[in-house]
């Protein structure tokens, strides 16, 4: 299987695939999972997260050097994730 | 015949009058942030102006201090609602900062201390609108509230008045801020309540 390069038309799934993937990881405790830091490249589980907030919206630092490494927002109809500071998000999942 | 005077004579406007839609009024000045207070010294401190075509424009502290300085009392709209009538703030004027300023920009990235970002129309910035403020209610501004010192477009949600501020990034297409990203409005004018995307 060869993966393109970039979005286009090529890609053989839209995100509905994610679907279920993703709906498995925001069912479980997301505040162990461990995120890695984008900036300094340390781990954090996200529990340890600074975060500042609630509102406008909740803005989670790496406990490392400060950069932001998640923001969520609740609008009224609809929630807001950026994991753009972080380069992975690792959750426990049970062993298969 | 009786007459009503008092509707000839005019009358100063109401508190309500003041009141944006869904906002209710507060004596408090309450504190949010999206990161750590920035402790910026004023030897440290510089802010700068650039142009869409990399012209920087720079002043340290003490010559924003020698910048012709206004105090105005302005009302401030929150977004989470509060808003808080007859603050005095004293600063210097975006008219007086980018009177010398050559662009064709339409449109500004404001930058904080601490990488907080927002954006705004350059319109917005002028003519009166916007100040960059180093004074509340007669004493220097307090870190917490974005000292040394704070964009004040007050005519805007609050969000849009970055504390902190550094930089004024002018641009010829706009481009979302931090809020702006996730879900906020790009404009966020209380009157119309434009809270968030959509509104």
């Amino acid at each position: 299987m060869t993966i393109p390069d970039g979005p286009g038309p090529t890609a053989a799934y839209d995100g509905n695939l994610m679907a279920g993937p993703l709906s498995e990881l925001f069912a479980l405790d997301v505040t162990v999972a461990v995120v890695r830091c984008r900036g300094c490249g340390a781990d954090a589980e996200v529990a340890t997260l600074r975060v500042y907030g609630p509102e406008p919206g909740l803005v989670g630092r790496c406990p490392g050097c400060d950069d932001v490494l998640v923001r969520v927002v609740r609008t009224p109809d609809a929630v807001w994730l950026d994991l753009g500071g972080v380069t992975s998000l690792q959750v426990p999942a049970p062993k298969r | 015949m009786d007459f009503v005077t008092r509707g000839f004579q005019g009358r100063p406007r109401g508190r309500d009058d003041r009141l944006p839609p869904g906002q209710y009024l507060t004596g408090d000045f309450p504190v949010l942030s999206a990161g750590p207070t920035s402790n910026v010294d004023h030897d440290e401190f510089e802010l700068w102006v650039a142009t869409e075509d990399g012209t920087r424009h720079t002043w340290s502290w003490a010559e924003l201090m020698a910048l012709p300085a206004e105090t105005v009392t302005v009302d401030i709209h929150c977004v989470t609602s509060w808003s808080k009538l007859d603050t005095e703030w004293r600063g210097v004027s975006l008219d007086t900062l980018l009177a010398d300023v050559e662009t064709a920009a339409d449109f500004a990235m404001v930058h904080s201390y601490g990488g907080y970002t927002t954006n705004l129309p350059l319109e917005d910035l002028l003519d009166g609108q916007a100040w960059v403020a180093y004074g509340y209610d007669g004493d220097d501004l307090r870190p917490e509230h974005g000292g040394p010192a704070r964009l004040l477009v007050p005519h805007l949600y609050f969000w849009k008045s970055a504390k902190w501020v550094r930089g004024i990034e002018l641009m010829l297409e706009d481009s979302p801020g931090f809020w702006e990203q996730l879900g906020y409005h790009d404009y966020g004018d209380p009157w119309r309540e434009q809270r968030y995307q959509g509104d």
